[in-house]
């Protein structure tokens, strides 16, 4: 590989490597900060010309690594921290075995952490970075890595990919050396990559025990409803990449997780609303 | 009881699946297949009066102990249960 760069996030190390210096040198401005992981690491992402002759003529990334999705789009070579960070989600949804891989953001206070799982849209990165940089330590945006023996969640803190709206939001309370470049017309729209706050980083090794589940929806009136253990666990395996490939470790996590933590879904029309709300549901939940 | 027993004998392929009752649902993990179902009353209560192999007439009869049935009512039901118990591998011909 012509250029590379060697990371840890939390428990999860990465070898990116790239025909072009351009995505390395943007992924070490944005991980400024992260440890630099040892010779051997748990996932391999290359990203490549589509074709050889492509890395001069209009350049495209195609994502490439241990595991291979046939049909990954090329990407335009600005895209190349967008081809990055989906090839690392795509290696551990696809191959990660340690941990229960939950398709969600979490953070931590207290030492007792908060889920926040839902598709796309629902809030994950935004509810998460806003909360990491109000008195929460922010865990991760993206994967919740729980820990099948000891029931406790491991950080997973990469840069918060914030999108379209969320972007503007963060850019007012956040300084500007913490932000990756704006990326416009990525396949989720625009993208801006925010890097979590120093703390956050530092104690990427110390785990927390899971104490709530948060199911949000944004976009609709204000609204609490529990969710029980019985509908939090199928939400859960359909929010987990790999709880089939799991097998009996997968179904030992996730009831252990539905059993000792509760579950509530929020309904928020903006952010401030959804912080007030999970402010108080913590509050109430820590008595 | 009394009557000649007829029908398939059926016994539960669940001797290791690993299960859990949360809210009244049965949430069962079934290794020979990799799947975790997801059970409503009465196929939980099905499949444990199946750790026997036993036809149609004598799951009713093994239910019977613990539900009140009236006279000929649930064949047809427990049939219908049989069924997609065993198209999704829990339960097999003995």
């Amino acid at each position: 590989m012509r250029h590379e760069v060697r990371l840890r996030v939390g428990p999860v190390t990465f070898r990116v490597g790239s025909a072009w210096r351009g995505p390395v040198r943007a992924l070490r401005r944005l991980y400024e900060g992260y440890p630099e992981a040892g010779d051997v690491a748990d996932y391999t992402v290359r990203l490549e010309p589509a074709k050889p002759w492509r890395r001069w003529l209009r350049p495209s990334v195609r994502i490439e690594g241990d595991y291979v999705l046939p049909d990954a789009a090329p990407l335009p070579l600005a895209h190349g921290l967008v081809a990055a960070e989906m090839a690392m989600n795509l290696q551990m949804a696809l191959g990660e075995r340690r941990f229960l891989l939950l398709h969600a953001a979490s953070v931590e206070k207290d030492g007792r952490a908060l889920i926040i799982t839902g598709e796309s849209g629902a809030g994950k990165s935004t509810l998460s970075a806003m909360l990491g940089e109000r008195g929460w330590r922010f865990m991760g945006d993206e994967f919740a890595l729980l820990d099948p023996d000891s029931g406790m969640l491991h950080p997973f803190p990469r840069p918060i990919s914030l999108k379209n709206e969320a972007i503007a939001a963060m850019e007012a309370e956040v300084a500007p050396e913490r932000f990756g470049p704006v990326m416009e017309n990525t396949p989720k729209g625009r993208i801006r990559h925010m890097r979590p706050r120093a703390e956050a980083l530092a104690r990427m090794s110390e785990q927390a025990r899971p104490a709530m589940v948060l199911f949000p929806r944004f976009g609709f009136a204000r609204e609490v409803r529990p969710v029980g253990p019985a509908e939090a666990f199928m939400r859960l395996t359909q929010a987990s990449t790999n709880y089939v490939a799991m097998a009996a470790r997968g179904f030992d996590a996730l009831t252990g997780l539905v059993q000792t933590c509760p579950g509530v879904a929020i309904d928020y029309p903006d952010a401030a609303t959804a912080f007030e709300l999970i402010e108080t549901l913590w509050a109430e939940a820590g008595r | 009881m009394g009557q000649a027993m007829t029908g398939p004998l059926y016994i539960a392929d669940t001797a290791d699946a690993r299960s859990l009752m949360l809210e009244g649902l049965t949430l069962l993990f079934h290794p020979a297949s990799g799947m975790t179902h997801i059970l409503a009353p009465p196929s939980p209560e099905i499949l444990a009066a199946l750790a026997e192999p036993g036809n149609a007439e004598a799951v009713l009869a093994r239910l019977s102990t613990q539900f009140d049935f009236a006279p000929g009512e649930g064949a047809e039901a427990l049939e219908a249960r049989l069924a997609e118990l065993e198209s999704s591998g829990l339960v097999r011909r003995a």
